[in-house]
């Protein structure tokens, strides 16, 4: 079959393209945020004093270090998933988070004696935040994928990191609701290592899903 | 490339959208134009066919059409869809055994016949379903229209879309995969 007789076939498929992208991120984002709370509620639940706690500055600080991750990565993922993406001017924003928690660490370092920054960074419950952070973003991270493979990113394991990080941070958000550790020292370790890992599975999963 | 280029691309393909059938002809074989010349220079000295690149590219855009926006410039966005499958081509060459001598030759000497060699989509082509495979097969290298086609297979006008359109779906994914 040569070119031309390619182009008569083509242009005979006059079926409508199917969504637009707008649409499709607007659904996935919604349905990711449904799963997430979905599987948070039935699995863990909020902490039981958490009427009280949310008036404190480490419980609070924890949600704008997740929302500001989950937020500039889904940003970035949904630029990544147009063909022709610069990512280059969206990249800075992902670093939001991380000096967030940078800073927040200093000042807990100033704030907490010494003898007592293990015990906060080892916290009560790490191995339940290395589980459960994976778990509640395991549904988000997969309607990701599905949505870039729908698109048409150039760079699918980058697209598929920045999936990870964006469904890490909706989870991460959840958790920090159950979470007993309000220690900046816990969330830097755990709450890293944890989205790391969701990271790395979006990064796998995008060189096997988004291929096109 | 110029911005008037971009502008007149950017109308057939507002109109092909909208469903004008002959808009959508117009952009395709302007798109495939662009893209040739793009790929015979990225084809250089590579083993790789820039004839398979413009097909592959052309499916490509085909099926992701719904990944260009409105008001965005179309070239850059062409360009970008024939990138990745050049990349992908290369990728793939790098995968497949290498060639022998005897064989390279063929290849060239092939190329002097260009009419009769068959590119990749032939293969793909040849994966589809047998249904699937006529109604391609008759409005692309038989040139018939949709009702000819229906007509001569004995199916109606919806099948017949159905299946191009499924077809083609197939052959973009399936192109060039070994």
């Amino acid at each position: 079959m040569d070119t031309n007789d390619l182009i008569k076939a083509l242009a005979a498929d006059t079926r409508r393209p199917g969504f637009s992208m707008n649409a499709v991120w607007f659904a996935t984002c919604a349905g990711a945020l449904v799963l997430a709370g979905l599987v948070f509620s039935v699995l863990l639940g909020p902490r039981p004093d958490i009427a009280i706690v949310a008036e404190t500055v480490r419980f609070l600080f924890k949600f704008v270090v997740t929302i500001a991750l989950a937020a500039a990565a889904f940003v970035a993922m949904r630029v990544a998933a147009w063909p022709e993406a610069d990512l280059r001017k969206l990249l800075p924003y992902l670093a939001i988070a991380p000096a967030l928690v940078v800073g927040g660490v200093v000042l807990e370092l100033l704030a907490v004696p010494q003898d007592a920054w293990a015990t906060r960074l080892i916290g009560t419950n790490s191995r339940l935040c290395l589980t459960f952070i994976p778990l509640i973003g395991l549904a988000p991270l997969g309607l990701f994928l599905l949505a870039l493979r729908y698109g048409a990113p150039s760079r699918p394991a980058l697209s598929g990191a920045l999936a990870g990080l964006a469904a890490g941070g909706i989870a991460a958000t959840f958790y920090a609701a159950h979470c007993p550790d309000d220690s900046p020292l816990f969330v830097a370790t755990w709450y890293t290592i944890a989205v790391l890992g969701l990271t790395l599975l979006g990064t796998l999963g995008a060189r096997w899903l988004v291929r096109w | 490339m110029s911005g008037a280029d971009d502008e007149h691309l950017a109308g057939l393909l507002r109109g092909s959208v909208a469903g004008d059938e002959k808009a959508y002809a117009d952009f395709l074989r302007d798109a495939a134009v662009l893209i040739r010349s793009w790929a015979r220079r990225w084809a250089v000295g590579g083993g790789i066919d820039a004839e398979d690149i413009v097909q592959e590219a052309l499916l490509a855009v085909h099926v992701k059409r719904h990944t260009w926006r409105n008001d965005a410039p179309v070239i850059p966005w062409l360009h970008a869809i024939a990138r990745h499958k050049f990349v992908d081509a290369v990728r793939r060459q790098a995968r497949r055994p290498t060639v022998g001598i005897e064989e390279f030759e063929e290849t060239l000497a092939s190329a002097e016949t260009e009419k009769a060699r068959d590119w990749e989509i032939g293969r793909a082509l040849e994966g589809l379903a047998p249904g699937q495979r006529s109604v391609v097969n008759a409005i692309s290298i038989e040139g018939c229209s949709v009702a000819e086609t229906a007509k001569r297979l004995d199916m109606n006008e919806t099948a017949v879309r159905v299946a191009l359109h499924r077809g083609l779906a197939a052959i973009a994914r399936r192109f060039g995969r070994d």
